[in-house]
């Protein structure tokens, strides 16, 4: 009896040490959507196992770097601070965009403030509007929630909202679901998250943010979204060394596959645009 | 007999190789930190790291290495542990010291122990879900992410340590001292605050000091419910960002032989000199206050 149990012990461990494994690192923000596509991808696939961790995209982006892992999840794209490293270190960096985020801007739902401009969110990121009364809503301080600097939504917000340096007072959470967790009980808080996030989030509701036309455009309205017309949309993307090859490139063809864009929209997410559908052509070498 | 001979080296022998190896280790992690952690002041200056009050390497233009508002944070919330927990611990050793016998005893000190082996990452985990939203409405504050969460629940992880450590020294106090108070007409309670507690002085000593390292050596708790805002606080409920919170979150990150990556060794450093700082005046004191008693 001991030794069978054993043995299983033992072939489990061989199992597990010499099934092919596709490593991926880095994105929190993508963390969910790849967890699922890696359930769905070992459906057909049992002999591959893919897993995942997150961390953060520059963490993710380091690893690719240093050989740490297979696929580097990445919320925003590589800083060419990052792609000289990675290069002295003998890695090409190459991009393939899984999926498209409608990066969101939450408030508690108590909150009576239902649209924004970017500017406005600029300027209470900075801590230049301190109080919910002067973007038209109640007499309420505003508390700040963002992400820590390893997160690419934390660069990826940095660069294209708050444009300057964020507010020493901003609470920097470790991930996507902590930020919604503190807007829960905070009525004058302010957050942003992957708008996978808000699907099944309670208590927060995501504000209309306006766009370059003057429309103010929630970024859960899907056909907008995927029209171009939310203004903080993002390519998520996935970074291998050179040109994806092997078990690695096989995870990722199933992630464009149209299964796989199914799971990207019912993660939340929303499927691949066509000018990104080129740019992933190119970077597989079709 | 020679076979014993042999034995005898042969043990000493290992017991040399083990210190050598232990101290070379020791004085290597040192080297590191120091080798890599100076270089920080080729990308910055000294003056600048050591009174910057802001901390922002990942700058939208450029970028600063303040150590003041991580040090205050990590200086504010030990420190507010340390209030919580000294006091409640001593308290609660020597109630379980001389106040509990046999079965009760073992009981609730196993239970203390038990405390102290709870993973941190669940204890902040009960901050953030529990703690946090507690705070926020106890004291009608937006947040409970801040000072009071950090210390509160650094104070619940030094407890056990305290406890523990300042039981252990209460119990290893003759008893002839305390039968003398009695004799002497004493009550059980100046008998502690009087006699007991000041025979264990050292060991309390002893027990605190390893309370304040556990304090500022924390790192997942404190991320998780701090706020980690790098702010010098001014109230209990502004939100800080430790050293150690500061290291776990950006070395993952950074990328190797930057300044950014050079200054969190300097972090360590610091860490590394705060500890060694503690451990020399505990260890003064202990040796100051060293009464020896025969047992």
């Amino acid at each position: 009896m001991k030794r069978t149990i054993a043995f299983a012990v033992l072939a489990g461990l061989a199992a597990t040490l010499f099934a092919a494994e596709v490593l991926v690192k880095g994105s929190d923000t993508m963390l969910n959507l790849t967890q699922r596509l890696a359930e769905a991808f070992s459906a057909v696939q049992p002999d591959i196992s893919v897993s995942i961790t997150g961390g953060g995209s520059g963490v993710g982006i380091n690893a690719i770097t240093n050989g740490e892992c297979d696929i580097a999840n990445a919320s925003r794209e590589i800083k060419s601070k990052e792609i000289s490293t990675a290069r002295a270190n003998g890695v090409n960096p190459v991009g393939i965009v899984i999926a498209i985020d409608g990066l969101s801007v939450i408030v508690s739902e108590k909150n009576s403030v239902e649209k924004l401009t970017p500017e406005q969110i600029g300027a209470i990121y900075r801590g230049e509007i301190k109080n919910w009364n002067q973007v038209g809503g109640p007499n309420k301080k505003i508390s700040l929630y963002g992400r820590q600097p390893s997160s690419g939504t934390f660069v990826f917000f940095r660069d294209a909202v708050v444009k300057g340096e964020y507010s020493v007072a901003m609470r920097q959470m470790n991930g996507n679901a902590q930020i919604i967790e503190a807007l829960k009980t905070d009525e004058g808080g302010i957050g942003y998250v992957g708008v996978g996030y808000l699907r099944e989030a309670t208590g927060v509701k995501a504000v209309a943010v306006r766009n370059a036309k003057g429309e103010y455009v929630s970024p859960l309205d899907e056909k907008k979204v995927e029209a171009g017309l939310y203004p903080l949309t993002r390519p998520l993307y996935q970074y291998t060394s050179g040109k994806p090859k092997g078990n690695a490139r096989k995870f990722i063809e199933f992630e464009l596959s149209p299964k796989g864009q199914e799971i990207v929209k019912q993660e939340g997410f929303f499927p691949v645009t066509s000018d990104y559908q080129e740019h992933n052509k190119a970077a597989l070498g079709k | 007999m020679k076979l014993r001979k042999v034995a005898d080296k042969l043990v000493q022998i290992v017991f040399l190789v083990n210190a050598v190896l232990a101290a070379l280790v020791l004085f290597g992690i040192l080297a590191y930190l120091l080798l890599f952690g100076v270089r920080t002041f080729a990308g910055t200056s000294l003056g600048g790291f050591l009174f910057g009050t802001r901390w922002n390497p990942d700058a939208y233009g450029e970028p600063s290495y303040g150590l003041v508002p991580l040090l205050a944070g990590s200086f504010f919330t030990t420190v507010l542990a340390l209030v919580i927990s000294i006091p409640l611990g001593i308290a609660g050793a020597v109630f379980i010291a001389e106040r509990l016998k046999g079965k009760a005893r073992t009981l609730v000190k196993t239970v203390v122990e038990l405390f102290a082996g709870f993973p941190s990452v669940v204890i902040g985990f009960f901050g953030l879900v529990v703690v946090g939203p507690f705070i926020a409405r106890l004291f009608n504050v937006p947040s409970g992410l801040n000072l009071l969460n950090a210390g509160v629940l650094l104070a619940f992880m030094a407890l056990p340590t305290i406890i523990s450590v300042s039981d252990d020294a209460l119990r290893v106090v003759p008893q002839s001292y305390r039968e003398a108070a009695y004799a002497l007409g004493a009550t059980p309670w100046t008998t502690a605050t009087r006699v007991t507690l000041p025979a264990a002085k050292s060991g309390i000593l002893a027990a605190v000091m390893l309370g304040f390292g556990r304090a500022i050596g924390e790192t997942m708790a404190v991320l998780m419910v701090a706020g980690n805002a790098p702010v010098i606080p001014r109230s209990l409920f502004d939100p800080v960002r430790t050293i150690t919170a500061t290291i776990a979150v950006e070395l993952g990150e950074t990328p190797f032989h930057t300044t950014h990556f050079y200054a969190l060794f300097a972090l360590g450093l610091v860490l590394f000199l705060i500890a060694l700082g503690t451990n020399l005046i505990a260890e003064s004191l202990i040796r100051r206050e060293k009464r020896s008693f025969t047992l």
